[in-house]
């Protein structure tokens, strides 16, 4: 059976559906085809024992980008941010300390750090904003600019020089190269404030704060803050990819679950279709792919239909995931040392030194899993009681520095890792266990088996320098565009990378909006 | 290849057919090639050049580069690297090809040899296992390197046909240019084919490194009744030059080395438009060889003959006596048998077109004093030299 449509997108993450109700909106026929049984990718709502439901692998997360909250209508169709979270950084002996937007309080900060914290926050959210013209486009080429990208990257320019001012400029471009430790160091003092940032601006990364470059993953990630303060991401009302889904439905957009592409099919280097598992074939003008590169061109597409260079640069594609995940199904609320209640619906991080996470990662660097996992714990029935039945509670924990393994992954190594946090969690909150109904923990090999995501890496590929911009995902491929005619891409492994910002889905709708381009 | 403790020791190895090439040489003048002691010169280059063109010559190729693939993806893998359509290589068959980089400029040349079903060796001037090895993703094929494994020797001249049949190697007088044969001489196993990069009667020689010398004294053997000759990279150089065979890396920068935008060459820059198949389906830089097809050529790699008698070294090319600068000659002999110079040159094409009136500025030397004079000349299509009997089947029993 063949069905015909002017674009198939293959996975209904939220870029694909994003770039699919683009799309849709601007008329064409859309198909988006996605594996799984629903909708949302990463993103989407997971259910525990029938009857707890978890946010899906982003818990924690900024708010949608303005523009494609606004063009897609997502209001309308059922959206609303979550609670804005404070962030936590727990230490049961020397007591936590509480991350808000402007202000950090907790016992024993000392009043550099609290002079320092809003200073920091609102230097780097202004960096941020001064690469908003960089993040928020297509990256100009390197060859053959258009006018449009001369224009950006002359924005840009202004944006850091008169944007940032004299001082900030020169300030940006000392520390954007640099790495977390060296600029947490140079500002603050106490090391539960440091621990927390540092984990932050490395989260979902194979680095620690002392990777060179992680200023600028962080700053990636900081990009996001511009559209509001981080919240809890995924709770069932006014769900993002719920809206997302009604939207892109009430646009036109076909939406496929269940159905896995086996192939990107193409005729003498142009792409005119995929091909189901089922046998089904779609025929499409366009194809656009929101999968990991990796998975796109050497899965679907197959090196042998690409130029070898192209084909060997999409396979050392840095992007090896390092996150687990542990889901807890509670018989009721945890308490955790010293946190006062009214904390504990909060960002709770598990970080309590920068050194701390600097060692946990170097474990996960040779395959090993840290005895002081870094932990990220959010509980979402806190915010809204119809997760978990009457008096139950969910805990949705990431769980950082899993190494993925490709082998050698079974339920007693899942076990451990689930033992191993629990024991650096009850640690915190006692009885914990005692709590606990059902529990899943997800490590990175089965993020990438559920979710496609290549070794179960969020972002489809690191956050570093040399995977950003022009050259992400890669060299020859940057701008949505890719070898293989009317093939484009849109997913977290293109420019401006991974987080829930919507913006390479969108960029990617624009860019086949454009239609051929001369060259 | 087992590398010896202390290997750094020895600054170029030495081939199968060493003692042999080193008793010959007289001039001791050695070059470096592939890290192989090869002569330049051996004992007399006019004598080596005519060895070529009017007897038999024989030089050790074993330096060359050549790779064996092999698996069950061995044809797609090979039909996927080079420009050239191989629809007709077949097992016994070898052919010319070109392979580019993603960006549509030559990496090297070579020759393909076809001994079976998914068995091929890819012989190459330049190192090419890094990019074999980039190309071989996704594809079910294993790469040997086997340069040092497989000796070899090229046989090449008016009379290297009767002189290999007189040694006793039998079967070659039916093969035809570019085939290839399994075959005996005594009791050693030897492969034939009717190649070369002289532009006459020729054949290559692959053996077993045991059995290198026991092959060379064979064709040495026939000395009292031929003209048999040792001989060097410099009569190559002249014959190559003479047939109008480029070598890249020399004539023009090989594509994964050049470093400055501009300083690679496309196959048709170069002269090997011929060489690339735009409809046989993918390969690697189809999708630029496409786009730059459309364009009006922009340099070529033209064949020059240079007027007057001064010998043509490295010189500027101008369009018109005095002007503008339209290129370089990369390369140039005086040719012997056609008396006259003879070059590549890369030149600038306007608007596909190459100079009307190309002028080379030769440099030359009068006892030490550098002096230059105009010379007008000649662009020539095909090669400057091209025998009947370099592709006459059978070939001219001497």
């Amino acid at each position: 059976m063949t069905d015909r449509f002017d674009v198939v997108v293959i996975g209904a993450g939220h870029n694909g559906l994003v770039c699919a109700t683009y799309l849709a909106r601007a008329g064409r026929k859309v198909a988006c085809v996605e594996a799984r049984e629903v909708p949302g990718g990463m993103a989407a709502p997971r259910t525990l024992a029938d009857r707890y439901r978890f946010p899906g692998l982003a818990h924690a997360a900024f708010p949608v980008n303005a523009d494609i909250r606004r063009d897609l209508k997502l209001d309308q169709f059922g959206y609303s941010p979550g609670p804005e979270l404070d962030t936590v950084s727990l230490d049961g002996d020397r007591g936590h300390v509480v991350l808000g937007a402007d202000s950090v309080s907790g016992e024993g900060i000392p009043d550099e750090d609290k002079l320092a914290y809003p200073r920091f926050q609102r230097d780097f959210r202004e960096f941020a904003g001064a690469l908003r013209p960089l993040f928020g486009n297509p990256p100009p080429r390197l060859k053959d600019m258009s006018s449009r990208e001369k224009a950006n990257l002359a924005k840009l320019g202004w944006s850091l020089r008169f944007g940032l001012g004299r001082e900030s400029m020169y300030e940006f471009l000392r520390v954007a190269g640099s790495n977390m430790q060296d600029i947490l160091d140079e500002v603050f003092v106490d090391e539960r404030l440091k621990g927390a940032m540092g984990a932050d601006a490395v989260l979902g990364s194979a680095m620690g704060p002392r990777t060179p470059g992680t200023v600028l993953t962080w700053l990636q990630r900081l990009y996001g803050a511009l559209n509001g303060r981080m919240t809890l991401h995924g709770h069932a009302q006014g769900s993002f990819t719920e809206a997302l889904k009604r939207s892109a439905e009430a646009a036109g957009v076909s939406i496929r679950c269940g159905s896995r592409v086996e192939r990107i099919v193409t005729d003498d280097g142009r792409a005119t279709g995929v091909s189901l598992s089922t046998g089904e074939t779609l025929e499409a003008r366009i194809v656009v792919s929101n999968l990991d590169p990796r998975a796109t061109f050497l899965d679907l597409v197959g090196a042998p239909n690409l130029d070898a260079m192209f084909a060997n640069r999409v396979r050392q594609i840095r992007g090896s995931g390092t996150v687990g995940k542990l889901h807890l199904a509670l018989a009721g609320e945890p308490r955790l040392t010293g946190l006062d209640r009214s904390l504990l619906g909060n960002r709770l991080v598990l970080a309590p030194s920068l050194k701390s996470v600097e060692q946990a990662f170097n474990h996960s660097k040779y395959g090993e899993f840290s005895e002081n996992p870094v932990l990220e714990i959010t509980i979402p029935s806190l915010h809204e009681s119809d997760l978990a039945p009457p008096g139950h509670h969910v805990m949705s924990v990431n769980v950082a520095y899993v190494p993925y393994r490709e082998t050698g992954e079974d339920d007693q190594y899942r076990n451990e890792l689930a033992e191993r946090t629990l024991s650096g969690l009850e640690y915190h909150a006692p009885g914990l266990r005692s709590l606990i109904v059902d529990q899943e923990f997800l490590t990175p090999r089965d993020v990438e088996s559920e979710y496609g995501a290549v070794q179960g890496h969020w972002h489809h590929g690191e956050l570093s320098m040399h995977q950003s911009f022009m050259m992400r995902p890669v060299y020859g491929s940057a701008q949505y565009e890719t070898p293989i005619e009317n093939l484009f891409i849109c997913g977290a492994g293109c420019h401006p990378g991974g987080g829930l910002t919507g913006i390479p889905g969108k960029n990617a709708a624009r860019r086949v909006l454009e239609g051929v381009r001369k060259t | 290849m087992i590398i010896e403790p202390g290997h750094f020791r020895t600054a170029m190895q030495h081939t199968p057919f060493h003692p042999r090439v080193a008793a010959a040489t007289t001039t001791e003048e050695w070059a470096n090639w592939n890290g192989y002691m090869v002569p330049r010169e051996v004992d007399n280059l006019s004598a080596e050049y005519f060895a070529v063109r009017s007897g038999c010559s024989v030089m050790d190729l074993t330096p060359m580069e050549k790779y064996r693939i092999s698996g069950s993806d061995a044809r797609a893998f090979v039909d996927r690297l080079v420009t050239r359509d191989l629809s007709k290589l077949e097992p016994g068959r070898v052919c010319y090809v070109v392979w580019c980089n993603d960006e549509g400029k030559v990496i090297d040349d070579g020759t393909l040899f076809q001994f079976g079903e998914n068995d091929y060796r890819l012989c190459a001037q330049h190192h090419q296992l890094d990019w074999l090895e980039i190309s071989s993703l996704g594809f079910d094929v294993e790469i040997e390197l086997e340069t040092h494994d497989v000796a070899a020797l090229a046989v090449q001249g008016p009379t290297s046909c009767s002189v290999l049949a007189c040694a006793g190697i039998g079967g070659i007088e039916t093969l035809k240019p570019f085939d290839v044969v399994d075959t005996w001489l005594g009791g050693c196993r030897l492969t034939v084919s009717r190649t070369g990069y002289t532009g006459d009667l020729g054949y290559e020689l692959w053996v077993n490194p045991d059995d290198a010398l026991a092959l060379w004294d064979a064709i040495f053997g026939v000395r009292d009744k031929f003209n048999v000759r040792v001989i060097g990279l410099s009569a190559l150089e002249m014959v190559r030059i003479e047939a109008g065979l480029i070598m890249p890396g020399f004539d023009f920068n090989t594509a994964e080395d050049t470093i400055r935008n501009g300083f690679d060459r496309s196959p048709w820059e170069v002269g090997l438009g011929w060489a690339v198949h735009l409809d046989k389906g993918r390969f690697t830089g189809r999708r630029a060889l496409m786009v730059e097809k459309k364009r009006p050529l922009g340099r070529y790699l033209a064949k020059l003959v240079v007027e007057g008698n001064k010998p043509v070294g490295p010189a500027f090319v101008h369009e018109g006596k005095n002007g503008r600068q339209v290129g370089e000659i990369k390369c140039a002999t005086w040719s012997p048998v056609l008396k006259a110079n003879v070059a590549l040159a890369d030149l600038e094409c306007h608007k596909g077109r190459m100079p009307a009136h190309p002028w080379a500025r030769v440099e030359y030397e009068r006892e030490l004093k550098w002096m230059s004079e105009w010379a007008q000349c000649r662009i020539v299509k095909g090669p400057f030299y091209n025998p009947e009997h370099r592709n006459a089947t059978p070939p001219t029993s001497f």
